[in-house]
């Protein structure tokens, strides 16, 4: 088994109402990353978070290709992704649309950045969703703008919490 | 009983940004609502109303205290929100958690496979 040291848990802000921003720092140069995000191989041994088994895994990674992920989740309920890239950048950007297949009707765009800094990787994604009712699916029930002022305000609130 | 379809659960009491005002307000403790127009700067048939959304959603308790009425925040109420952030979040955790042992394996195959062990 190979052991791995944690480079540090996902950090997810809401830079605007209607974005979301996940950022973690990786111990691999950049090269290796891209190739980790558009190998099917390798995306479906991390893609499913550990909830699964990734059925799908097609990238035809080109301006205007498409791309669509399934996964089986823990559970039996099968989970579609599908979408197409808009640019790509190599080894430092990928804009691509991304639409949830149980909600067909939302499309959001997701930037996925990479930047490196001694041999480490920083990775953005930033989801931008296309309609409020797509950010409002994808929050549940429609905070709106809610959701980081909701974490601002849980931070000061997180003791009667636990 | 009836409820508004747009304020029946905390996702959509909170969404209302004068609302979320009223919650930071109540994060650092209890206040009445004499407080809250003063620190709001909104007319108090304005913060009642918001007031009222907040504690039929249970987001809110209210209390007396002699002539008047004392407002506080109820954190379990807002549990569901804190939750769905944080299933997010470890989502990403957890698939980024993945991608590390991915990337270790990358990295050894770029060193030429040093250890042989194929």
């Amino acid at each position: 088994m190979v052991t791995v040291t944690s480079s540090g848990t996902a950090t997810v802000t809401l830079p605007a109402d209607d974005q979301i921003l996940i950022a973690r720092e990786f111990d691999a140069p950049k090269q290796l990353v891209w190739e980790a995000f558009t190998t099917p191989e390798l995306v479906k041994r991390w893609w499913h978070a550990r909830r699964g088994e990734m059925t799908v895994a097609e990238i035809d990674l080109r301006v205007g290709g498409r791309w669509r992920y399934v996964m089986i989740a823990d559970g039996g309920m099968e989970v579609g992704f599908h979408g197409e890239y808009r640019e790509i950048v190599l080894h430092e950007r990928i804009v691509s649309t991304e639409v949830f297949e149980g909600m067909p009707d939302g499309e959001a765009v997701n930037t996925m950045t990479l930047t490196e800094t001694d041999g480490r990787t920083r990775i953005e994604i930033l989801v931008q969703h296309a309609s409020k009712e797509h950010r409002d699916m994808h929050v549940n029930s429609g905070m709106e703008g809610g959701l980081q002022d909701a974490m601002d305000l849980l931070e000061q609130v997180a003791v009667s919490l636990r | 009983m009836a409820r508004a379809a747009t304020t029946s659960d905390a996702f959509n009491a909170v969404a209302e940004p004068r609302r979320r005002q009223i919650l930071d307000a109540l994060a650092d403790g209890e206040r009445s609502v004499t407080d809250l127009v003063r620190l709001l700067g909104l007319a108090q048939p304005q913060v009642s109303k918001h007031l009222r959304v907040l504690r039929d959603v249970g987001v809110v308790d209210v209390r007396e205290d002699g002539r008047q009425r004392l407002y506080r925040l109820n954190g379990s109420a807002l549990k569901p929100i804190h939750d769905w952030v944080t299933t997010f979040e470890r989502t990403w955790a957890e698939r980024f958690d993945a991608l590390d042992v991915v990337l270790e394996d990358l990295k050894r195959q770029d060193q030429g496979d040093g250890d042989g062990d194929e």
